[in-house]
């Protein structure tokens, strides 16, 4: 045992382990790099076997001869706690390294230095990688669908409106603070529907009329996301507190309105609107497509938010009940102002996680003929003169999806954070 | 104080039997108008269309209500697919999150972070409009493994063929009761005795014993099928033979599972940080092997934490499903609310039937939960 013991990494001959060990995993990456980008096979002499697996070989030996305890250098040591503990977890952290080489270098090439960013035609596009001119020239049906080019300013505008209405809250003085639920919830609602049903739809004022079935694009996921948020967030609140209400007609109508929306899929749901509600109209009435669907996707999320919101009520101690009844509290002061304010803390990340399945749901409408963002993607996809370009596209949607949803989950941690009241 | 109680139920119970009746009245004269009589007796008319992919057999002169199992049977075929998948993914992924290792672990939840964050239609469409596309023409498509084909028409792979195949599967379900009594005897001995037996090893001798006897004694025969290249025309070419499966069942179960893995993962990630490190350090003081301690202590407690939330995942992936629809996988809805429902213009009915199934499979599991969910809670004296 004596004669291999000078191979076990120790302090003495730090440096010496040092520089081999970085050798043999610099070798390594090497000899990964040269199979698979120039398909150089520097160990061929050895049997195919043994060739194949030699990256990961040659970096388990460099990492094992860095694996020194206490070394005194910083960085080593941080390495070696972070990613190299043992042999299993040396090899399954080369692997990942491994995997992430091989995967990002032609992520890299497709997406930047192949891709063709210049030109408004398809010809431009020469290069192996994305073709972004595609996006380029499209953009603004993937923002606004079919809405005629002169008149988007009036998207614009409303968009930018609403924010700012949005925003104001931020600055309510003090005083009116104890308005500014009011406000969102029913101020805030009524003022966009009038912007949206003015500005956007048009038809009066001097402004030409633009139907439901020319909206379209991420402004369209928009509106139906922001709608759909506003109204199933007070309908779910309701259906919550019937569901946990003493008298019976009220509890089972909330639950069986609650158990049917979760149990089918919003497909099913949008079908249904689509196809079935209008036989369960007077005849002749005609209701707007993208109503149909914003009341849909409204009740079919409402009963999700409602098995939310349950759950925090459930969480909230009964002395918390006793307390507030034995002050005289009656059912709506009681729940208005100590049970919801504290239940809805709780549920932050429950509500959060919900509103951003509904803005992932979104696309879904393409159902009922409506194209926002997704959908208008698969029309760009089959025009005759860009054809093969869907890669580019779906990138492009999911990138800004992903953007959307991730900043969603993330504010709402910071939230959770901020009302955050300890026990 | 009486008066207070009676009087919302039955505003309640109005406004409910007003609307209904407001909506079947309005669905009445409509069917009328168009002259349709509401009922179920399409379902044994013949359906006259074809369905892609199917397990039952199945074709144009079929009735109605055959179309309805085979779309019925794909659902359950993808949900099935995907729950497997997704929950072993899920595993991986979750605990490759818990790992001290820093490039698992980030690379875990930057896997969790990206993949739940892109609209699940959205995926679908990528991984069969984009990524899928790009794969190679049966006639250029190299051989994998000695046996398959991934092509741009689909996964063809070996397909076995058996000869008494019941007396096989008899067999293999015989050693699972087999399996299940041996445990329970074992079990019972070991609390009465003291005495261990390794249950692994002889549960997997008899698993794998019983069932590759009957190849020897009951006739038994298992040969592989390989799919060939067939020419069809002059620059058209498929395979025959073997298992193809098609391009929309791998787009759709690849998106489904790398979509609900992620769920799972936070899952099974928040279930092991669930318990407490003072219950590792007990059971360990008190004598237990590493694998004891997992096994009798962490994992007991960890799935009762994991369990119900993923089996509302199971049931959002079995609905999810239905997004095959965009994909033209003849999944329930395609074949049913799709095309059955344009040629008999039943909305009504066909929309129901659809809907009551996917309500069928979500109470029924939902009722399986509660059950399930009593019996593991803890119970406090």
């Amino acid at each position: 045992m004596n004669n291999i013991n000078f191979l076990k990494p120790n302090k003495e001959n730090l440096n010496l382990f040092l520089v081999f060990g970085t050798l043999f995993f610099a070798l390594g990456i090497l000899d990964f790099c040269l199979n698979n980008f120039y398909e150089k096979n520097i160990t061929s002499f050895l049997p195919g076997f043994i060739s194949f697996f030699t990256p990961l070989i040659f970096g388990m030996i460099g990492l094992y001869l860095i694996r020194i305890e206490f070394s005194g250098i910083k960085i080593l040591d941080e390495l070696n706690k972070n990613i190299n503990t043992n042999n299993f977890n040396a090899a399954l952290s080369i692997s990942i390294i491994i995997l992430i080489i091989f995967g990002v270098a032609p992520l890299l090439n497709w997406f930047i230095l192949d891709a063709n960013f210049i030109g408004d035609s398809k010809e431009a596009c020469t290069g192996g990688g994305a073709c972004w001119v595609y996006i380029k020239v499209w953009f603004n049906r993937f923002i606004y669908g079919m809405y005629p080019n002169t008149e988007q300013w009036r998207v614009n505008a409303t968009f930018i409106i609403v924010l700012v209405f949005m925003g104001l809250g931020y600055f309510f003085p003090l005083k009116y603070k104890k308005y500014l639920t009011f406000y969102y919830v029913i101020f805030l609602p009524i003022i966009s529907f009038l912007l949206i049903y003015y500005l956007i739809s048009g038809g009066e004022f001097g402004l030409e009329w633009v139907e439901t079935g020319a909206w379209g694009g991420l402004s369209l996921t928009f509106i139906v996301s922001f709608f759909s948020l506003i109204f199933c967030f007070p309908i779910g609140m309701m259906l919550a507190l019937g569901r946990r209400s003493n008298l019976t007609v009220i509890k089972y109508s909330s639950l069986s309105f609650i158990e049917f929306w979760r149990g089918v899929p919003l497909i099913t749901v949008l079908f249904m609107s689509a196809v079935m509600f209008p036989m369960f109209l007077p005849d002749g009435t005609y209701v707007d497509k993208l109503i149909r669907v914003i009341v849909a996707i409204t009740l079919f999320e409402a009963a999700y938010t409602a098995e939310v919101i349950r759950g925090g009520l459930q969480a909230l101690p009964r002395g918390q009940y006793d307390a507030a009844k034995s002050l005289g509290m009656g059912y709506w002061r009681l729940h208005l102002l100590v049970i919801l304010p504290q239940a809805l803390k709780l549920v932050i990340p429950g509500i959060a996680n919900t509103f951003l399945a509904l803005v992932k749901d979104t696309p879904l409408i393409f159902v009922v003929g409506l194209l926002e963002l997704v959908g208008m993607l698969n029309l760009a996809k089959t025009n005759p003169k860009w054809l093969g370009f869907s890669m580019e596209g779906y990138v492009f949607a999911g990138i800004i999806f992903w953007i959307i949803c991730y900043s969603m989950s993330k504010y709402s941690q910071k939230l959770e954070l901020k009302f955050k009241t300890d026990r | 104080m009486k008066y207070k109680k009676i009087y919302p139920q039955l505003l309640t119970l109005l406004f409910i039997i007003l609307v209904f009746g407001f909506f079947t009245m309005n669905a009445q004269v409509n069917m009328g108008n168009r002259g349709i009589e509401f009922g179920f007796g399409f379902l044994s008319q013949e359906a006259s269309f074809d369905i892609q992919f199917s397990l039952i057999d199945y074709d144009g002169s079929r009735s109605y209500g055959r179309a309805y199992l085979v779309g019925l049977l794909n659902t359950l075929l993808v949900s099935f697919i995907g729950i497997i998948l997704s929950t072993i993914l899920g595993i991986i992924i979750g605990v490759a999150r818990l790992s001290p290792n820093y490039l698992i672990n980030k690379t875990a939840s930057f896997y969790v972070e990206f993949f739940r964050n892109v609209p699940l239609l959205l995926q679908i469409f990528f991984w069969y409009f984009a990524a899928l596309r790009a794969l190679p023409m049966p006639e250029d498509a190299p051989l994998l493994l000695g046996s398959s084909f991934m092509t741009i028409k689909g996964f063809y792979t070996i397909a076995p063929i058996w000869n008494n195949f019941d007396i096989f599967f008899i067999a293999l379900i015989l050693s699972i009761i087999i399996i299940f009594f041996f445990n329970r005897f074992a079990k019972k001995k070991q609390e009465e005795e003291g005495k261990q037996y390794p249950k692994f090893l002889i549960s997997l001798g008899i698993f794998i014993f019983i069932p590759t006897a009957t190849f020897f004694l009951g006739g038994v025969d298992l040969n592989w099928s390989f799919p060939e290249l067939k020419q069809l025309a002059k620059t058209s070419f498929t395979f025959e033979g073997g298992l193809g499966i098609p391009p929309e069942l791998i787009a759709l179960t690849l998106a489904l599972t790398l979509y609900t893995a992620t769920f799972i993962a936070e899952n099974v990630r928040a279930g092991i940080q669930g318990i407490g490190k003072g219950q590792k350090e007990a059971a360990a003081s008190i004598g237990l092997t590493p694998s004891q301690v997992l096994k009798l202590v962490v994992m007991p407690q960890a799935l009762r934490i994991i369990i119900p939330p993923t089996t509302n995942q199971y049931l959002n992936l079995t609905k999810n499903s239905s997004l095959a629809a965009a994909i033209a996988y003849p999944d329930l809805v395609l074949v049913f609310a799709g095309t059955a429902m344009m040629q008999t213009g039943r909305a009504i009915e066909i929309v129901g039937i659809t809907m009551a199934t996917y309500l069928t499979i979500s109470l029924a599991i939902s009722m399986f939960m509660n059950w399930y969910n009593k019996r593991i809670a803890i119970q406090e004296k």
